[in-house]
């Protein structure tokens, strides 16, 4: 009995050695460091571009293709948007999205956080309004009554274009289209008449939490709703701080010289929890660098016979 | 006529000994994995990628099962030199050729069936797991019974699959059986770039050719709804009746051709 189990006990025993073995080989090799292993082959690459060879090579898997190019993009979008690289790079974003939704012309989200991910300026995107646009106008093509869609591009001029003339065209098309919300029309007229306010923007940024097309935009809408209230807090602090200054005669040096004279009644925070900054010199308040909210979109622009004519 | 339910048993039995279903089991894993790991991977789009994923699984396996075995079916017989005992037996030649196809047909319905019903459970998880609000931005309900449709027309691609390698099968190596029917899949899916050659082509004869190679050869591509499925759009009753119309016929005109060159076929 001994006899006949021993090859077995042997077996398993050489068989757990060479599994600790290559899993011990395969630490050792990663502990070798970058100078000795040599270099991958980069993952920045791209083999087919052609969506029309790709659609065809798919045979009936299209969806599931379109599925891989997707998961494809957010680790693209979301590695480049992380990484240490002071050149981030997207180029292949618009590429990626291109052929995902020209396998799946029906990939809704990838119209949509697609050119959220194009038209987000640098270090945090590759700032491309104009692919972000060409996307949104390629998914109404192939579905014409998606009124998100044309109140999307109607945002991206608004937002990254701060193109109020065609960002309300844009917004009075949504609001014609089929099953459209009420208040796209009202948001076009006011687009026209008032131009890029921060009340507008946040009306639109709140339409887009409201977005049941996924989680994502709506984290996405809660970020810049809570960028917009920091530019609030920001111009409140700044009246305070002149307060102060016309109160006390000279610029405060900290918060806590505002607090003690009982204009605050603590450090100010930013909706991250990230106490705001003070420049002693200029008495301008702004956001602490470690903050998430870092960059805030640029001041308002209000509606002017210039912007009128900025249209592409 | 209790000849073909025989054979066709006796296949499925062999098929569950060759461990054919072991495939359910990968199927349960790789789907039960993907509902875990594509929810960090996707930006909420995990439904639609387990829906993609889960039929094109079905489709994939059942490919793999209806050449792999079906190109076998009459060639293993004839290898292991079983077949002069078998048509020694009062058994004609088209019982066999069509015992055998009803046997890998009814392994294919039943690893059909029971991967649909694993993917529907994975899908029901998914679904109840998920807030009402989310739940109601989807195209379409996790289990929406609409998907049945287009498992149904892989299944009747599968059996048309199964009819072409057993029909190479009758006269030729496992190996050009195998590459002939999976050959016949590929072209199966260009069909409409067939129908408009003349649109990249100058010469009329070529053109004429294509479109005759179009209406001769299998249209895989019609049995491919699930991309329509998955978003929820209706597809019409009619197009499934006549699709699996056209699967049914091309089916019997592969079989009847099998039957004919497997009776014909000497074996001294």
């Amino acid at each position: 009995m001994t006899a006949t189990r021993r090859p077995a006990i042997v077996g398993a025993v050489a068989s757990a050695l060479l599994f600790a073995a290559v899993v011990g080989l395969q630490a050792a090799r990663e502990r070798l460091g970058a100078e000795v292993v040599p270099q991958q082959i980069s993952a920045h690459l791209l083999y087919v571009r052609s969506p029309e060879v790709l659609s065809r090579a798919a045979l009936s898997y299209r969806s599931l293709v379109a599925d891989v190019y997707w998961i494809r993009t957010i680790q693209h979008y979301g590695g480049t948007k992380l990484s240490q690289d002071p050149q981030k790079q997207y180029d292949l974003l618009f590429p990626l999205l291109d052929l995902t939704t020209s396998l799946d012309p029906h990939f809704n989200v990838a119209y949509r956080f697609g050119a959220i991910f194009l038209a987000e300026p640098p270090p945090g995107g590759p700032g491309r309004p104009d692919q972000a646009i060409a996307l949104l106008q390629k998914g109404l093509e192939a579905q014409p009554d998606r009124w998100d869609f044309a109140q999307d591009i109607g945002f991206v001029y608004y937002w990254w274009e701060r193109d109020y003339m065609k960002a309300a065209d844009w917004f009075r098309q949504a609001a014609a289209m089929p099953n459209a919300p009420n208040w796209m029309a009202g948001m076009a007229a006011v687009t026209l008449a008032e131009g890029g306010n921060r009340e507008s923007s946040r009306l639109l940024w709140q339409e887009m939490l409201r977005s049941p097309e996924a989680a994502w935009i709506a984290t996405q809408a809660r970020f810049r709703l809570a960028q917009l209230d920091a530019l609030d807090q920001i111009e409140a602090l700044e009246r305070v701080v002149t307060t102060y200054t016309q109160r006390a005669g000279t610029t405060p040096s900290d918060w806590i010289e505002i607090v003690r004279a009982g204009l605050l009644r603590g450090v100010p925070v930013d909706p991250e929890r990230h106490p705001y900054r003070l420049d002693p010199q200029s008495g301008r308040v702004e956001l602490d660098p470690a903050s998430p909210l870092n960059p805030l979109p640029a001041p308002e622009q209000p509606r002017s016979e210039t912007t009128l004519g900025s249209g592409r | 006529m209790t000849t073909v339910p025989q054979i066709a048993v006796n296949v499925f039995k062999e098929s569950v000994r060759d461990k054919i279903l072991y495939n359910l089991v990968v199927f349960a894993v790789l789907l039960i994995a993907a509902s875990y790991l594509l929810g960090q991977l996707t930006a909420g789009q995990d439904v639609k990628i387990i829906k993609d994923l889960g039929l094109a699984s079905i489709a994939t396996f059942g490919l793999l099962i209806a050449v792999f075995i079906g190109i076998g079916l009459v060639w293993k017989e004839v290898e292991r030199k079983s077949i002069y005992s078998l048509l020694a037996k009062p058994i004609r030649r088209s019982e066999f050729v069509l015992g055998k196809y009803c046997g890998l047909a009814l392994t294919l319905l039943v690893n059909v069936s029971v991967m649909t019903a694993a993917f529907y459970l994975v899908l029901a998880y998914i679904g109840w797991r998920e807030v009402p609000s989310v739940r109601a931005a989807w195209p379409a309900p996790a289990t929406d019974p609409a998907m049945l449709e287009a498992v149904a027309l892989i299944f009747v691609e599968l059996l048309l699959v199964t009819g072409i390698a057993l029909f190479f099968s009758t006269f030729s190596s496992p190996f050009l059986s195998a590459s002939l029917t999976l050959g016949l899949w590929v072209i199966g899916h260009f069909n409409a770039d067939l129908r408009q050659f003349e649109t990249v082509v100058n010469s009329p004869a070529a053109a004429a050719l294509a479109r005759a190679l179009y209406y001769v050869l299998p249209n895989f591509a019609a049995f491919d709804i699930k991309s329509q499925v998955v978003y929820g759009q209706p597809v019409a009753a009619r197009y499934i009746a006549l699709t699996v119309l056209y699967g049914a016929t091309y089916l019997a005109l592969v079989l009847a051709a099998a039957v004919a060159i497997f009776s014909r076929r000497d074996f001294k």
